[in-house]
Parts: structure tokens; C-alpha cells; sequence
């Protein structure tokens, strides 16, 4: 026994720091990672979103119904962005998630409000996830105290008591705004994400690490032959991971289940869609990294900005517009609004048609990209 | 020689990795039924070499075939008729022995694969440990597990890299009578191998230094070709000679073995002149047949001379 020595010590820092600096993926990673994520999150992340999506349906064209609606954007907490013609237009916008709120003006607003005859105003919120409901909600409730303010003058502008109108407010798809409803299905969508991405990552990797690809590739097998043999087992494996998370989904959190049919068959198409693409994704990634470690630092990466930019964590339509724009690339933001759709409004294929075009299309790229990438040699 | 059919004949093979020319315009032809040895110190180029041989790296020049097929083109069917044993044990050390070559069998699209892989432990001697996982066996057992996996599709072919790197001396003798005993069969070797000894079990020998074919033959030949001469000495303490020795003209090479050294060089007057100063009681020399190693040592020697030079 000799006790601690600090030369010895620093002989194991100093080896350290020399195969950091080898490792140029982690290297990397220690530099870029902190960069991109505070640049990334900080400004995409907002707590209390604004902007978002909204539709009016306005059946009275009076001063006063457009007082209301130039009262709401001026909120800033949503934008009018569509003006549909009728109920049924604005359902669809609604159920697909394009709007997070439908206002409805009634034909006599104007006149019950001059009547001061109880006039009533629908608002309807998208509260799928409670945190962009609530500030829509909060936004709407402000309207009968300030809706007139500017057309009103004199001592009429005061506030009044009771106020000129109410907004009736209905939540839909998640009236009691129970957050594990829209947290649950997303973490199908991480989970999958997650360990697919990774796993397949790694399968390659590994064996080109452990040399036992130089054996593989000596046989007749071809590299198209091997990547599709070893992606099946994972499409099992994340057909087994959706059961158990759906069940638990079911069970411990009571969790709505699509509900028709037409419903089951449209989420098990997003499922495959999705769960294809990430395997894809990572064997992508294999064949780029030359160790399990950096597939797992990169499969990390990836990840990052999935659970902020998706709209799992924070509600899409309130993300910047440039963060918008990311999130439109990653495929879990489209399987979120599958799942999250399925489940808690009863989407069909119908309604899903661009997510699922998305996540076609993330595959076909993915996919081509693979291919032309392998190869059945060592070069 | 062009009567007899050959396994292996290609022309002006090169590859490149980046600004690195690891195979330069190597030809080599190889006859069916024969056991080549390739030799040749590290990162001269061997494990490169089988590599295009197989498929597993495309060449950036060269033609030629591969049991009569053409090795640029027709690489899926040469792989089908080709084993190849890598320098690295390549087997999966998470499955069983028995899991393994049921995979090598499916992979070749084998038929009766339980018959074959059955017939493989037995000759292996493995029946009984055949839930072992690969992993857990000893070096001399999973040469013989990857040489059992590489000839299990009966190739016509056997690519061997460095296969007894770290495997005892027994060990290495079996596997030289099994690679024997296949070549009898009508099977083809080439094997890359340090040990000179097995180089001397080889039917004929290529010697590759710095990406180049530099000799080619039996070993008996490669010997005469060198026009070395070689003389041994004995005698307590000559081992102190060998250092002189080295460094006088007409001396390739001098080494020690224990109590005697081995002189080598061309041109026999300056050798004798060398070694003259040395040639009193109680040291004895006589003229010997140069070693392969002498001729490899002198090959090696001569060629880095060249490469410095130009």
C-alpha cells in the first residue's frame, strides 16, 4: 500500500481528457449540446402561449360582433384564422386541430346586447392539452368586460355590472382539462421514439464494434437483407411497447381509447407509420457513428428537441414560428396529434391525412437515405 | 501450369484508403487444391488483399477471377462459394455454438440444417457443449467454432486471416491437419500467417511487403530465388558477434539463436571477409540453407531500402 498519490491520478485525468478529445462525437456533444439547447429552448419555450389558431363563426355582421372579435386578437392569445361558413366546416377545423378555438356570435348579439337581454356568446376550446386551453379560456373570459370599452364613451365606457354579454365556454375533447389525458398518449410517442431509435441504433453499431459484421457482410446476405431482418424484430417490439402503454394508458389513468372501428384502424396505421420511421431513423444513424456509445449520443440528440419542440411538453401552436418549422420535421409532433387525436377526439384517416402523409414521407426519406448508405461492403 | 484450373487468378489489383496505397498492382494466382500461405509483415497488406478477394472491399483496379467467376462482378456468387475466417474472432458471443452455425446455415440457405450443423458438432467434438455460448470458449476452440462455421457451406474457396494468432502450439498443429485434410478434398486456401512454420505447410507462399506481391513460389523456391548465402555459427558467446556483424559490409543479416548466429548476404566473398575476423577457436561455421525468415528478413530489408531511396 502507498497511499494516495496525486501523480497518479493526474496520469488517469490527463489519458482522460486525451481520449475526450479523440472522441469527436462526444466532443462535440460537450460543446454543442449546452449552444443548441439554450438557443433552442430559450427562445422556443413559453409557458403561456399565445397566437393560437382560432375560427369565427359570426352570424351577426354588426359593430358590436366585430368589436368582439378585434377585441379577442387583440388579446394576442389567439389569431382569427379561419372564418367558416357554417357549423360543420368549423367541427372539421376543430377535430382535425387546426383551430384551439371556435367562437360562435349568434345572428341577434347585437340587438340582445342593445336590449341588454342576456346575450351569449359560444366559445368553444380545444382543452386535448389544458395548458393551451387554459389561457384561450382565460383570454374569452375577459370579453364582456372589455369587448365595448372602445365604442362606448362617456360614462358608458365604464365598466358595467352585470356585463353588456356572457361567453359560454365548453371544453371539448378533455372537459375536466386532466393532464395526464394529454400526457399519457404523448409518452406512447416518446417511448417508442426513444427506445427504437436507440435499440436499432445500436444493433448495427454493435456489430461492427464486436467485428462481427466483417462476417455478415462475407456471407451471401445482402445489406438491404440485413437491415430488413433486423428491423423486423423491432417493429415486434414496438408493437409490444403500444399494448403495454396503451393498457396502462386504460387502466391506471383511464385514458379514452379511439372508439370506433374507423378509429382503431386509423391510430394502428399512424402506429406502424411511426414506428417504421424511427426504426429507420435509427439505422440511419448506425451507419454513420462507429460506436454504441456515440449512437447513443446521437439517438440523445435527437431527442432533445423532440420533447420540447413536438408540442409534448409545451403546446405547438404556441411555439415560435421558426420552432414551428423544426417541429414540422420530427416525427413525433405528427404522431402526437395521431395518437392524441385517436384517442381524445375520435379521429378517422380522414382526419389525420396530413399527419400521416408526414410520417409517409419522413419514411420514404429516411429510408432511401439508408439504403444508399449501406453497403454490403467494408469500404 | 496454365493446364491445371485455377481458384484464384487476378491482375493489377490496387486499393487505396485516403492518400494510403495498401494494395499496389498485386496479381496472384493460386491452383485449385492448393494451399497458399500469404505472408508478410503487419499492414503490409495481406488482411486487405483477402478482403477483395471475398467481396468484403471493392478494388479500385484490377480484373480477373475467382473460382472462375468474374471477382468484380459476380461477388454474391463467389461469396456463395467462398469461407472466409477473419483475424478477429466474428462469431456472435452472445449465442450459443450451436445457435451459430444455425445461423450461418439459414444465412447460406442450407438445406437439411439441423443434419449439417449436427454432422459440424461432431466433428467438431462440441455435441455436448453445444448450449454453450460462443463467447465462453477458449481461443483454440473458437478458431476451430469459426472454422467449422466458415466451411460450413462446403466452399470451393477458404480465405483464412492470421487464423492461429494466439492459439498453443498443439492447437495449431490440429488445425494445419484439418486445413490439410480439406485441401485433399479439392478446396482452395490462402492464409495469411506470422509463423514461418506454417508457412512451410503451405503448398507454395506469396510474400506482400508495403501493398506489393515481392515473391511468389514454393518455399523451396523462394529460398533458391533469393541467392542468399547463409552461414551458422556456434560457440559460447558468438550471440556478442551478431551485433558486429550487422553492420559490416555484405552483411543483410545477422541474429542470434541462443548459442549460434545466423549470417546472412549476397554476395558470398563479402561475407566471408565479414566473418573471417570471427572464424577462430572456440567458434565453428559452416554454410547452411538459408531460413525462409533469412530470405524474408533480407526481402523486407531490401524493399524499405528501395522506398527510402526513391
Amino acid at each position: 500500500m502507498s497511499g494516495l498519490s496525486f501523480a497518479r491520478i493526474a496520469a488517469v485525468m490527463v489519458k482522460e481528457f486525451t481520449q475526450l478529445r479523440r472522441d469527436r462525437i462526444t466532443y462535440a456533444m460537450i460543446l454543442v449540446m449546452p449552444l443548441m439547447q439554450l438557443l433552442l429552448f430559450g427562445y422556443a419555450i413559453n409557458t403561456d402561449p399565445r397566437h393560437m389558431p382560432a375560427a369565427v363563426l359570426s352570424h351577426d355582421h354588426g359593430r358590436l360582433a366585430n368589436a368582439v372579435v378585434a377585441t379577442l386578437e387583440r388579446t394576442t392569445y389567439v389569431d382569427v384564422k379561419h372564418l367558416p361558413g357554417s357549423e360543420a366546416e368549423m367541427d372539421r377545423l376543430m377535430r382535425r386541430g387546426e383551430i384551439t378555438l371556435a367562437l360562435t356570435i349568434p345572428p341577434d348579439f347585437s340587438e340582445r346586447v342593445l336590449k341588454g337581454d342576456r346575450a351569449q356568446i359560444l366559445a368553444e376550446v380545444d382543452a386535448t392539452d389544458p395548458t393551451a386551453a387554459g389561457g384561450v379560456a382565460a383570454a374569452v373570459a375577459t370579453l364582456p368586460s372589455n369587448a365595448f370599452r372602445a365604442e362606448l364613451r362617456g360614462p358608458a365606457a365604464k365598466p358595467v355590472s352585470p356585463a353588456p354579454f356572457e361567453v359560454v365556454v365548453h371544453r371539448l375533447y378533455n372537459p375536466e382539462g386532466i393532464t395526464s389525458y394529454n400526457i399519457v398518449p404523448g409518452l406512447l410517442a416518446i417511448i417508442l421514439s426513444m427506445t427504437l431509435v436507440m435499440m436499432t441504433a445500436m444493433a448495427v453499431t454493435r456489430e461492427v464494434e464486436r467485428g462481427t459484421m466483417e462476417s455478415l457482410l462475407s456471407t451471401p446476405a445482402t445489406a438491404f437483407e440485413v437491415m430488413i431482418g433486423k428491423l423486423l424484430p423491432y417493429i415486434a417490439v414496438g408493437l409490444v411497447q403500444t399494448v403495454i402503454v396503451l393498457a396502462l394508458a386504460r387502466l391506471l389513468f383511464s385514458v379514452p381509447m379511439a372508439q370506433t372501428l374507423a378509429g382503431w384502424i386509423a391510430l394502428t396505421v399512424g402506429i406502424v407509420l411511426f414506428i417504421t420511421g424511427n426504426l429507420a431513423l435509427g439505422y440511419l444513424i448506425s451507419t454513420v457513428v462507429r460506436s454504441q456509445l456515440q449512437a447513443m449520443q446521437i439517438s440523445m440528440f435527437y431527442m432533445m428537441p423532440s420533447l420540447f419542440l413536438s408540442g409534448f411538453m409545451f403546446p405547438f401552436a404556441g411555439l415560435p414560428g421558426w420552432a414551428r418549422v423544426l417541429g414540422e420535421i420530427i416525427p413525433i409532433t405528427h404522431f402526437l396529434r395521431i395518437i392524441r387525436g385517436s384517442l381524445l377526439k375520435g379521429q378517422v384517416l380522414a382526419d389525420m391525412g396530413t399527419d400521416l402523409l408526414a410520417l409517409g414521407g419522413f419514411l420514404v426519406v429516411v429510408a432511401v437515405l439508408t439504403v444508399a448508405r449501406s453497403r454490403t461492403t467494408l469500404d | 501450369m496454365t493446364d491445371t484450373q485455377a481458384a484464384i487468378d487476378v491482375k493489377g489489383l490496387n486499393k487505396s484508403f485516403g492518400d494510403k496505397h495498401v494494395v499496389q498492382d498485386v496479381s496472384i494466382r493460386v491452383e485449385e487444391g492448393r494451399i497458399t500461405g500469404f505472408l508478410g509483415p503487419n499492414g503490409a497488406g495481406k488482411t486487405t488483399t483477402l478482403r477483395l478477394l471475398c467481396g468484403l472491399l471493392t478494388p479500385d483496379s484490377g480484373e480477373g477471377e475467382v473460382l472462375g467467376l468474374d471477382f468484380r462482378s459476380q461477388t454474391d456468387a463467389i461469396k456463395r462459394q467462398t469461407g472466409y475466417m477473419t483475424q478477429r474472432f466474428s462469431l456472435y458471443e452472445d449465442m450459443t455454438i450451436e445457435e451459430n452455425l444455425s445461423f450461418i446455415a439459414r444465412v447460406y440457405e442450407l438445406g437439411d440444417r439441423r443434419g449439417r450443423v449436427g454432422q459440424a458438432l461432431e466433428r467438431l467434438g462440441l455435441q455436448d457443449r453445444r448450449g454453450q455460448l460462443a463467447g465462453a470458449l477458449s481461443g483454440g476452440w473458437k478458431q476451430r467454432l469459426a472454422l467449422a462455421a466458415a466451411t460450413l457451406h462446403e466452399p470451393r474457396l477458404l480465405l483464412l486471416d492470421e487464423p492461429t494468432a494466439g492459439v498453443d502450439p498443439k492447437a495449431r498443429r490440429e488445425f494445419w491437419d484439418e486445413i490439410h485434410t480439406l485441401a485433399d478434398g479439392g478446396l482452395t486456401v490462402l492464409v495469411s500467417t506470422h509463423y514461418m512454420d506454417e508457412a512451410e505447410r503451405c503448398h507454395d507462399i506469396g510474400y506482400i511487403l508495403y501493398g506489393r506481391l515481392i515473391a511468389r513460389g514454393t518455399a523451396a523456391e523462394i529460398i533458391a530465388g533469393s541467392g542468399l548465402v547463409t552461414f551458422n555459427g556456434q560457440g559460447a558467446d558468438i550471440g556478442k558477434a551478431a551485433h558486429e556483424l550487422e553492420h559490416q559490409d555484405g552483411v543483410l543479416s545477422a541474429s542470434a539463436f541462443g548459442a549460434a548466429v545466423h549470417v546472412s548476404g549476397t554476395d558470398r566473398a563479402a561475407l566471408e571477409r565479414a566473418i573471417a575476423p570471427w572464424r577462430k577457436s572456440p567458434f565453428r561455421w559452416d554454410e547452411v540453407e538459408p531460413s525462409l525468415e533469412d530470405v524474408f528478413i533480407q526481402l523486407m530489408g531490401k524493399t524499405s531500402d528501395d522506398r527510402y531511396a526513391s
